[in-house]
């Protein structure tokens, strides 16, 4: 097929239907690259967080066209039987606010993604680990959620989202919670996973910290994305 | 895999351990419950045992002598040892009421026991301690439950009694304890009336022209000490000689003798099928309520631990949770919850309700693995609803808007 990351064409979705029906993506056109690091930028009920639903296969688009990596997952329909197991291995999510289960500890958050695509306990937490001290947060390990700082839960929780190695990050607002240098860091984190893994990763942001280290955005207005060249300011 | 229930558990495990000590006082309440009826069961089975009879033999059409008043005259027995196939056959007379000793009354079961030898159908059978009754009068065995000791004056109506021996396991159907007197002294128990009473029936009879005629000399002696005796007994038990079949030795008295006979299996159809069967009913309904109520309590723990976690198990969803997994963690939970339940209820039930209750409780092994299972199965059905919950819990709530 040629296509790799993310390639996504005219994709539609209306809420609801008759005189309540709302357009929420008319018109988007969006393509990723493997390792490339996109921004998401749109005024307030433009469409992102539809975007990311539609793209992440928690809610079903109405019409279009995506493909994640080298699979069709969506054309006018869905093309994947088992969306679960789509999102486990193909979807890397990262929240706004971190979401980790408060009764796992460190490692086991980033622990279950592995094991529940089957792999045995103690490679999965092996490869967690691996990826906790990459995120400088391997000191933590053996903590609950409720003991981390709100940045070291978002780095756990980024850590969450690329442990399976997916082809597509999506993260909502990643750095919102977090001060500025903090919020570099992570951008840092998720362009050298980008580069490493060969990612493709979408960050919706309003964060004007983090925008002048985009290369390229998206803007989406009422449903309908533009493309624009950003700064890709380095950010050290 | 790890277990997530688990670890929900241990991270909450205050929560868990604290719904499950009530809901295993619940538990033990419905096990002993269990045990109680057992108990009544196992009391009946002991009181026809320790009788040592093989046949019942009652007035005629009735369920005597336990379910229901019965008399017959006391010297049906005579005839009845004659008939072929009986090796003895002995009057008995049971009566319940209080027993007085000092200040205190206790409920008893008065039983009157033929002169004899130990082995005697009615005696007690065995003694743990004194000995058995060898007079003819005003000596006792009492059981230990009663609370009596050796040497104890027991006041049974207007006379005394010393206890001699003492036995155990010997109770009436509803749980009283047994004391045994001799025959003579527990027919005129049953029977004696007060002073005055004997006062105003003597005058009574001597005013009747029919028993008060000058002509016949000596009638109203003789009519006044008639009434003055009790010629009844409440039962003969029958004991069978060995090699005839119970059924066709009781049979024989029943056409010959005119009477009702009871072999030991019908006794305990009567005991068990009539005399306590309200008690069961009533205890299966507390079973049933019980079961209700606890259903409810899991219910409810597990909705409301369910709800504490939706925003997880959407973003379980969202990673890629199976449906199953999901699932198991709630009834995982759920079945822990009513592990807990049960063991402290079998706790509960052995060590402080068994020994304090003031009847005897038989807790039944097999009762454990049958409330065993119900309580899983209970713990299953009631984490229905929380499944529920969390399945519709939409995976797209964990991103946001
Ligand atoms: N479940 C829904 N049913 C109906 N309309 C919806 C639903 N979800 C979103 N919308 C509408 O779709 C449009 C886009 O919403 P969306 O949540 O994608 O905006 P957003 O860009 O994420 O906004 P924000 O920055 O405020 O989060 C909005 O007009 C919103 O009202
Ligand atoms: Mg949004």
């Amino acid at each position: 097929m040629g296509y790799k990351g993310i390639h996504i064409e005219s994709l539609k979705k209306r809420y609801g239907s008759g005189d309540t029906a709302v357009e929420a993506l008319k018109n988007v056109d969006m393509q990723v690259a493997p390792g490339e690091v996109v921004g998401l930028i749109g005024p307030s009920g433009s469409g992102k967080s539809t975007l990311l639903k539609s793209l992440g296969a928690v809610i079903e688009p109405t019409a279009g066209r995506m493909i994640l990596g080298d699979e069709v997952i969506y054309d006018d329909g869905w093309k994947v039987k088992d969306l679960r197991a789509l999102r486990r291995d193909k979807i890397g999510f990262v929240f706004q606010a971190p979401y980790l289960i408060p009764f796992l500890d460190v490692t086991d958050n980033v622990a279950l993604l592995p094991m529940l695509a089957g792999v045995s306990n103690s490679e999965a937490r092996k490869r967690a680990v691996k990826l906790l001290k990459a995120l400088d947060v391997e000191h933590r390990a053996k903590a609950m959620p409720s003991q981390l700082s709100g940045g070291e839960q978002q780095r756990v929780a980024i850590a969450r989202g690329l442990i399976n190695r997916p082809p597509v990050i999506l993260a909502d607002e990643p750095t919102a919670p977090l001060d500025s240098e903090r919020a570099l860091a992570v951008i840092r984190i998720l362009n050298d996973m980008a580069r490493q893994y060969e990612t493709a990763i979408i960050i919706v942001t309003h964060d004007e910290k983090i925008i002048p280290t985009f290369k390229r955005i998206y803007h989406i207005r009422d449903g309908v994305t533009y493309e624009e060249v950003g700064e890709g300011r380095n950010f050290t | 895999m790890i277990s997530l229930a688990g670890r929900d558990i241990m991270h909450a495990w205050g929560k868990f351990v604290f719904t499950g000590v009530g809901l295993g006082l619940l538990i033990g309440v419905t096990l002993s419950m269990a045990g109680i009826y057992r108990g009544m069961v196992d009391d009946a089975k002991a009181l026809l045992d320790n009788s040592g009879a093989d046949l019942w033999v009652v007035q005629q059409d009735t369920l005597g002598p336990y379910a229901e008043s019965s008399s017959i005259y006391d010297d049906t027995w005579r005839s009845l040892r004659g008939m072929p196939g009986v090796a003895s056959a002995a009057n008995v007379t049971y009566l319940t009421m209080q027993v007085r000793q000092g200040e205190r009354d206790v409920r008893t079961m008065v039983t009157g026991v033929t002169p004899g030898a130990a082995g005697t159908s009615g005696w007690p059978p065995y003694l743990v301690a004194g000995r058995q009754i060898t007079r003819g009068h005003y000596e006792a065995v009492a059981d230990i439950a009663s609370g009596f000791k050796l040497g104890d004056t027991l006041q049974i109506r207007r006379n005394y009694y010393t206890v001699v021996g003492l036995t155990r396991r010997m109770v009436s159907s509803s749980g009283d304890p047994m004391v045994f007197i001799p025959l003579k002294d527990a027919q005129e128990a049953q029977f004696l009336k007060d002073n005055d009473a004997i006062h105003q029936q003597r005058r009574r009879t001597a005013e009747n022209p029919a028993f008060n005629r000058p002509q016949v000399p000596g009638l109203l002696d003789a009519v006044i000490a008639s009434q003055s005796i009790n010629p009844y007994v409440n039962a003969v038990l029958v004991q069978i000689e060995s090699g005839h079949n119970s059924e066709v030795v009781a049979e024989s008295i029943r056409r010959w003798k005119r009477l009702t006979v009871y072999t030991r299996n019908q006794m305990e159809e009567i005991l068990v099928g009539k005399l306590i069967a309200t008690s069961a009913r009533q205890i299966a309904m507390f079973l049933v309520i019980l079961s209700i109520v606890s259903s409810a309590i899991v219910a409810f723990i597990i909705y409301t631990l369910t709800l504490g976690k939706i925003r997880e198990i959407a973003v379980l969803k969202l990673i890629g949770t199976k449906n199953r997994t999901i699932i198991a963690l709630i009834m995982q939970q759920s079945v822990a919850l009513g592990l807990i339940g049960f063991v402290v209820g079998k706790i509960t039930a052995t060590l402080l309700m068994a020994p304090i209750f003031p009847k005897y409780v038989l807790l039944e092994p097999l009762d454990s693995v049958i409330g065993f299972g119900a309580v899983v199965v209970i713990c299953i059905l009631s984490s229905i609803i929380a499944i529920r919950a969390a399945l519709k819990v939409d995976p797209a709530e964990a991103i946001g808007g």
